[in-house]
């Protein structure tokens, strides 16, 4: 189990970054990912495993028209 | 498309009621220095001076419009007196061509839906041209009794009020034919810049105002709204057709700023962030903010039939890329010289299928995010030419497409719940999802008849319509009824959060998403958990945003694009190089030394000021600031079912309520009796942290605080309390 903005989600081997944001239908692209405090770039989404028991932040910069 | 009378039948058809010559001031640190006042009744054309105590306070654009507004009207003045004003000034960064998003005029009168003062901003060049041609506002008091121009040639210093009988009213055609009367040639009509409305603005109470400005590649005049709260009703009924204005007086450094050299650096260092990232962000150079469909949608933030949704299948087929490819791509499209953010989108050659034009090919400008959700989705409607046929005509009928899509898609659930029926419309069957009604209801609306006329009075004046004539259940139409202050909701379904309950609720015109956009922060983050995260976030964000609008300035480079390094900032929701950007902005136009904190509390005294102002005009207290439920959470069972998981366990784990066993209209009330506390609560903190008292009316400390504290203002505030 991991936790994404405060909110339980079931962890599975091989989550990468980009699936996860796939999975909560996190489409926004202004947002910091934040793994166990530490900041994900971009460019490692596909590659960087999210490790079982994370506390994942997703943090969606306002936007609006 | 045929005019119906040639450029030299309208000009020789003109008569010069009164003709008024001065010496333009070169404007200084952003300022003239002058502002112009016209009044329609007596003809009377005057200049007033800017004193250091009106910069100081109100410094500019909406600041300005509420204390000459505050001063033209009293608590009994009513929209279409003719003490009321239209007060347009573009603030004293507007009008520089450095930094993308500066071309902005704001635009204040007592709007006819709300009854207070209303505030809407605005592209295009009129504001801009009217500080180069020597006035930092102008003031439009009284009622021409015959359909007038005003004209300000910026070049010879003269203003004219000139009756303009022949001009059409609908803005595509008169924007035209006024810039073509009033430029020397065709090089010429970059020069001018023109304010219209529309035939529907005659009709209704949620009339625009169209501000103009020349597109030289396409050839044509392309248009930008001041769209919310009934503005363009109030400029038809003083009778005027145009506002104009000429000069030849544009160059990056017509602002004459106090540091040329830091608003250059400041300017180069957004352009080149805007090229690197925005074709990785948000996509504003080819999208514009329809970049936002597909994301409300999958957030479940898209209003669907009358905000009763937040998403739908077929929110696809109205995506960002759909309008990626109908917006004629590689064109520089700002609305303001120097803006290279560039999301004044148009779809050119579009061939109208209805109304007086049909068959024309004409340019649209937009759609505009709030354009796809009001007239689309919150109506049901996901087919794309529909969307881009009803933003034509909203536009130049001069109808607010946010206030329409909202009252539409009203009419529709009402219609839908028989609450009214064909016999009551006329023949429209108004269901969701029927684009060609709605159509039809925006042509009914231009021509003052029908239906449309029913409805182009706004959801809240409906509500009454309804009741009183339908015997319709007012609680029911009051719960489904998307208006508070008796402005029509932007396209943004608040439901799951809070925070963007008060953001909308707790405005001071009325619930339009300028003021704060707080749902990611909120309901996606959960960043602001607490009472006082959010009133913390429901002050800052409001006063953050009401500073874009007293200089000049678009919201949309704050935070539609970012630094590289943003997500390594302390506070990266407010984008903090960017506020300090901000900051070097005003300090390099007026030569002060204002910091991040001083530009919050500029943004404060005019705020405060407004509510105030709401309070002068028989508003600003608590009642008025509580939202219709469907803002807040489930009204129906429908509603309740279609999110039944997330419901059910809000129940259970936040109101400590077991909803096993319970029936959905059992539960849809626990809910409600739930959200509606909370609601409550967030009412009682952002009071709080705003130095207001429990009745919502600013406490006399906090106007001392702000040295607001004017005798007038004072009066008012103790009577209330």
């Amino acid at each position: 189990m991991i936790s994404v903005n405060e909110q339980p989600l079931a962890w599975r081997e091989n989550l990468s970054v980009s699936e996860l944001l796939k999975i909560c239908k996190y489409s926004f692209p202004l947002i910091i990912v934040k793994i166990n405090g530490e900041i994900v770039a971009k460019s490692e989404y596909e590659k960087f495993m999210v490790p079982d028991g994370a506390n994942v932040s997703v943090i969606h910069l306002m936007s609006g028209g | 498309m045929e005019n119906k009378y040639s450029i030299e039948q309208i000009k020789s058809a003109h008569k010069i009621l009164k003709e008024f010559t001065y010496v333009p001031k070169p404007v200084n640190k952003g300022y003239s220095g002058e502002t112009l006042y016209v009044n329609l009744s007596t003809n009377e054309i005057k200049i007033k001076q800017v004193t250091e105590r009106m910069k100081e306070i109100f410094i500019g654009g909406r600041g300005f419009g509420l204390w000459y507004l505050w001063n033209a009207v009293t608590e009994k003045t009513r929209w279409n007196d003719p003490e009321n004003e239209i007060i347009i000034s573009p603030g004293p960064i507007g009008g520089i061509t450095q930094y993308p998003g500066a071309g902005k005029s704001l635009v204040v009168s007592l709007s006819p839906i709300t009854g207070s003062a209303m505030d809407s901003n605005v592209g295009g060049y009129f504001g801009p041209y009217m500080k180069f041609s020597g006035f930092d506002a102008v003031e439009i008091q009284g009622k021409a009794p015959k359909d007038v121009v005003v004209f300000i040639d910026g070049d010879n210093g003269r203003i004219t009020i000139e009756e303009a009988p022949l001009e059409d009213t609908n803005s595509h055609i008169v924007c035209e034919q006024l810039t073509e009367l009033y430029a020397k040639d065709e090089a010429d009509r970059l020069h001018v810049a023109t304010v219209a409305s529309g035939k529907a603005a005659d009709h209704t109470l949620i009339g625009h105002l169209n501000f103009s400005f020349y597109d030289k590649r396409r050839k044509g005049t392309r248009l930008k709204q001041a769209g919310r709260g009934g503005i363009g009703t109030v400029f038809r009924d003083k009778k005027i057709k145009g506002l104009v204005v000429r000069t030849t007086n544009i160059t990056g450094t017509s602002n004459n700023p106090a540091d040329q050299a830091l608003l250059n650096k400041t300017g180069i260092k957004l352009h080149k962030e805007i090229r690197r990232n925005d074709d990785k962000q948000c996509h504003m150079r080819t999208q514009g903010t329809a970049h936002l469909v597909e994301i409300m949608s999958d957030y479940d933030l898209l209003p669907v039939n009358n905000f009763k949704f937040g998403s739908h299948e077929k929110a696809r087929q109205m995506a960002s890329w759909v309008w990626g490819q109908k917006f004629t791509q590689g064109i520089p499209d700002g609305c303001w010289f120097g803006c290279t953010m560039a999301c004044a989108k148009a779809v050119d050659g579009f061939e109208l299928k209805t109304g007086p034009y049909k068959g024309d090919k004409v340019i649209v400008d937009g759609p505009e995010y709030e354009t796809v959700a009001g007239v689309g989705s919150c109506c049901g409607i996901f087919e794309p030419d529909a969307v881009v046929e009803l933003n034509f005509y909203c536009d130049t009928y001069g109808v607010d497409t946010i206030s329409f899509g909202t009252l539409t898609a009203f009419a529709m659930e009402c219609f839908e719940n028989k609450v009214i029926t064909e016999k009551e419309t006329g023949g429209l069957k108004l269901n969701f999802g029927n684009h060609e009604a709605a159509l039809e209801l925006l042509h009914q609306m231009a021509r003052g008849e029908g239906f449309g006329k029913i409805a182009g009075m706004g959801v809240r004046r409906m509500k009454e319509y309804f009741v009183k004539n339908y015997n319709a259940d007012p609680k029911f139409l009051q719960d489904i009824g998307m208006e508070c202050k008796g402005l029509e909701y932007s396209q943004y379904v608040s439901k799951e959060s809070l925070a963007q309950q008060g953001g909308y609720a707790l405005t001071n015109k009325g619930p339009q998403h300028d003021e704060a956009w707080l749902i990611f922060m909120d309901m996606v983050n959960n960043h602001i958990p607490t009472f006082e995260n959010k009133a913390e976030a429901l002050h800052y964000f409001p006063l953050f945003r009401t500073w874009f609008g007293l200089n000049g300035l678009c919201k949309l480079p704050w935070n539609d694009v970012e630094p590289e390094d943003n997500p390594k900032t302390d506070e990266p929701a407010k984008v903090p190089e960017h506020v300090q950007n901000y900051v070097d902005l005003f300090n390099g136009v007026t030569g002060k030394k204002i910091d991040k904190k001083e530009l919050i509390r500029m943004s404060e005294r005019v705020y405060n000021f407004q509510r105030v102002f709401n309070l002068k005009m028989g508003f600003g207290t608590r009642e008025h600031d509580i939202p219709p439920y469907r803002s807040v959470g489930p009204v129906t069972c429908e509603e309740y079912e279609s999110r039944k998981d997330r419901y059910d366990k809000q129940l259970k784990e936040k109101a400590g309520i077991d909803p096993a066993g319970l029936s959905t209209e059992e539960k849809v009330k626990k809910m409600r009796e739930y959200r509606e506390k909370q609601y409550q609560l967030l009412v009682d903190a952002v009071y709080k942290r705003r130095g207001w008292n429990e009745k919502g009316i600013p406490k006399l400390e906090t106007l001392k605080d702000l040295s607001i504290d004017f005798e007038d203002v004072v009066k008012i505030v103790k009577s209330k309390m």
